[in-house]
């Protein structure tokens, strides 16, 4: 019994919310991934795309509120998503349009690119903060828990209660289902092939006849899509304020490097190694070390490891180990 | 025009610029942006060290400032003996324990055999030290917490003069650079890019979470100043004479007085570090940082040693950024890490940079004035649109309100703005690298 407790707190606290908050990563770390392995830079403005896409769909869902609409048990952001996306793929396609094409036609270095997103950064800061102001924003309706922690005692007849929230079984359906859809095209469609191609090699690409600003197009298509998918996730699992959004920008590029720049698979599976990591570095380990150990042993403090304002600092010392002794990522990555 | 001409009037636009703040809204206000400005400037040098002499992509620039805040705290403010004998101590031992483990663990992984042995070996001696430390560490923390958390709870400064307090933020950073430089220098510069990102934040978490240390989010407060306080000098008979015979009240005075008694030694340290920037660039060295810049391959044939030149500059850069954090902390008199964000102290400073020239550094300095300047400005000019685009629109209206109110946020959009006008239209700056 003790040890089955023992498992359930783990699950609970550590097991469900990780795979969570691993999937919202995952999904974010394959847009960082996706255009670093296209347009060759790593991409500032990232978390501030999620953040505008994750207002558009904040704002679209009050729309749908306001008109009564409802998906009953679902949350109503994920009728608001289309419509979250399409403005997103507006705004990439015309910020790619205004800013990044004159530097592709340059062939400008990859750090100047970088440092234009940052430009774009400032701006979609900016417009976010404008349209919707820095404050927390909660979106999320629908039922709470698919499996209440009381339901859950009742059921098994354990000390310990075992919830899922709605917004967590979502979030792994979608992400799942975004994954499948992205990895079919990449790997099925004649865009997706053009897509592959083009990264492994630009110039074999441009004389088979790809061309190159219909491969840059799509990707920020899909780019787009991803990073409104990974925010409105988040966004219900957490809350939507866009100061977050910029912050996440960290766990993304560390999982997207982790797991090999430019590697699809890799960015998902750095996505759950960060996150993993994350929550179980900064989880107060004494619930379950009591329900393990022998009476004797039990620990007076929380056993936690490190406090969790330190959780930048975990995705931070993965990063660094891999940097340090396989700099291309567990994926092999593009190479250094 | 010549080029010399033409910079000195870029310099006079922007002198002019806050000079007139100082005719329409106040000289308050006018020295308040004057005084940043010069901080920005240093800090704009510091990046440019890095950036425009060297390539190297550091976006951990906020780290370095808060740690040139810390400093100050650590040098000037007064000691708390009763912390010191609660657990001084056990918290000096275990920062020394948790060292040695770093230290002893980098030298089984040089000594040792490559092979499955030695990394299980590391990660066994990590491991172990990392409970010891915290063993011996958390007691002493608790202790020291513990001691008056209302008002002290942490173990105090030396209570040296502030102004000792800006080299030693210089030193803390260029420490902090040293470390960081000997793991991420050498990465390419998106990853640098990213390392130096992330230890920014963790130096930030440390500030905010250590309150044995500098008292985390309570702040330390009232540090000591190295100019007279405004109190002081309205009560002194002589110093209310003296602003009588210029026709100025004893309170505008004074707070002129004090901003212009930090102008003063703010301008030393930005004409020092100014000078020595100039010599380096014109000097030998400077001219080898370029050229290790413009091809490393190239450099690297010749016999330069590329990463211990990076290393080296990587830590000139960073301390100069720590004095001028210090110098910031000193002026606000306070450490607040609860403020620190990286828009505002990274961010914005590589707008500096990049809109003022990067590779020159007097184009540093112009573009820490300007921007500052926008920095503070356009949020009062922002409004003062807003005010005049909404004036046709019904009172109380829904979107007149929401207008109003978002006039806040518009510094950030034209920071992004006015940065990538510049990298499209004059990508070398206001006044480029000669």
């Amino acid at each position: 019994m003790e040890f089955l407790n023992a498992i359930v707190a783990l699950t609970n606290f550590v097991l469900i919310p990780a795979t969570a908050y691993g999937a919202q990563l995952a999904l974010g770390a394959l847009g960082v991934t996706l255009i670093y392995g296209i347009l060759r830079f790593s991409n500032f403005a990232h978390g501030d795309t999620m953040a505008f896409g994750t207002m558009s769909v904040v704002l679209a869902t009050w729309g749908l509120q306001a008109m009564g609409v409802s998906l009953g048990p679902l949350p109503t952001a994920l009728l608001a998503l289309p419509v979250g996306i399409l403005a997103t793929i507006g705004l990439v396609l015309l910020t790619d349009r205004v800013v990044y094409r004159f530097y592709r036609a340059q062939k400008a270095k990859p750090v100047i690119l970088v440092i234009v997103s940052i430009g774009v950064m400032f701006v979609l800061n900016g417009v976010v903060r404008f349209i919707i102001g820095p404050d927390d924003q909660n979106f999320a309706d629908g039922g709470r828990f698919l499996l209440g922690a009381r339901e859950f005692r009742n059921l098994t007849g354990l000390d310990e209660g075992l919830a899922i929230r709605t917004t967590q079984g979502i979030t792994l359906v979608v992400a799942v289902i975004a994954v499948v859809l992205l990895f079919w095209f990449l790997n099925r469609t004649r865009t997706g092939k053009s897509m592959r191609a083009y990264s492994d090699n630009e110039d074999l690409a441009l004389l088979s006849g790809i061309n190159p600003e219909r491969v840059v197009m799509v990707t920020w298509m899909i780019v787009a899509a991803l990073a409104v998918v990974a925010g409105t996730l988040y966004g219900l699992d957490k809350s939507f304020k866009p100061f977050t959004y910029f912050q996440l920008l960290l766990p993304i590029f560390a999982s997207a490097i982790v797991g090999g720049l430019g590697s699809p698979i890799g960015a998902i599976a750095g996505g759950f190694v960060i996150a993993y990591s994350e929550v179980m570095i900064t989880y107060a380990w004494k619930k379950v070390l009591t329900y393990v150990l022998p009476e004797t042993l039990a620990p007076d403090g929380l056993v936690q490891l490190l406090s969790t304002d330190y959780k930048f600092a975990v995705s931070f010392m993965i990063l660094l180990i891999v940097l340090l002794f396989r700099p291309t990522g567990l994926f092999r990555g593009k190479s250094v | 025009m010549t080029e010399p001409l033409r910079n000195a009037l870029l310099f006079v636009v922007v002198f002019g610029l806050i000079l007139s703040t100082g005719f329409i809204q106040s000289w308050n206000t006018a020295l308040l942006i004057f005084n940043m400005g010069l901080i920005s400037a240093i800090m704009s040098l510091g990046v440019n060290l890095q950036w425009g002499f060297a390539g190297l992509f550091n976006v951990g620039v906020m780290g370095f400032v808060a740690l040139g805040g810390l400093a100050v705290v650590l040098t000037s403010a007064g000691p708390v003996g009763e912390a010191w004998s609660a657990g001084g101590a056990r918290v000096l031992a275990g920062l020394a324990l948790g060292a040695a483990t770093i230290g002893a663990a980098i030298a089984l992984w040089k000594r040792m055999a490559p092979g499955r042995t030695r990394a299980l070996a590391m990660v066994a001696l990590l491991v172990a030290g990392f409970f010891a430390y915290r063993w011996v560490f958390d007691a002493g923390v608790q202790a020291v917490e513990a001691v008056n958390p209302a008002s002290t709870g942490y173990l105090g400064g030396l209570g040296l003069p502030v102004l000792m307090a800006w080299p030693v933020g210089g030193l803390l950073a260029a420490g902090a650079a040293w470390i960081i430089g000997k793991t991420a220098l050498g990465l390419r510069s998106d990853y640098l890019a990213i390392a130096t990102l992330g230890i920014a934040e963790i130096i930030i978490a440390m500030l905010k979470n250590e309150d044995w240390l500098a008292r985390g989010v309570k702040n330390v407060i009232g540090l000591p100043r190295p100019v007279p306080n405004e109190i002081d000098l309205q009560q002194s008979p002589a110093f209310v004479e003296s602003a009588q015979g210029l026709g100025l009240d004893a309170v505008t005075a004074s707070t002129l007085y004090v901003k212009l008694g930090y102008m003063g030694l703010f301008a030393v340290v930005l004409v020092v570090v100014l000078v020595l920037a100039q010599l380096a660039l014109a000097s030998p060295w400077g001219r080898m940082m370029r050229a290790i810049r413009d091809n490393e391959t190239a450099a690297e044939a010749m016999g330069k040693d590329v990463k211990r030149r990076h290393l080296q500059i990587f830590i000139l850069g960073s301390a100069v950024c720590g004095v001028a954090g210090a110098m910031m902390t000193t002026l606000d008199g306070q450490l607040t890490p609860g403020t620190y964000q990286p828009l505002r102290y990274t961010f914005l400073i590589w707008v500096m940079v990049i809109v003022g020239g990067s590779g020159n550094n007097f184009g540093a300095v112009l573009g820490g004035f300007l921007i500052w300047f926008l920095w503070v400005e356009v949020e009062p000019l922002g409004r003062l649109i807003m005010d005049l685009v909404t004036a046709p629109m019904a009172e109380g209206s829904w979107l007149k309100g929401h207008l109003l109110d978002a006039a806040a946020h518009m510094r950030l959009m034209t920071m992004g703005i006015v940065l990538l006008v510049v990298l499209r239209f004059s990508p070398r700056g206001l006044i480029p690298e000669r």
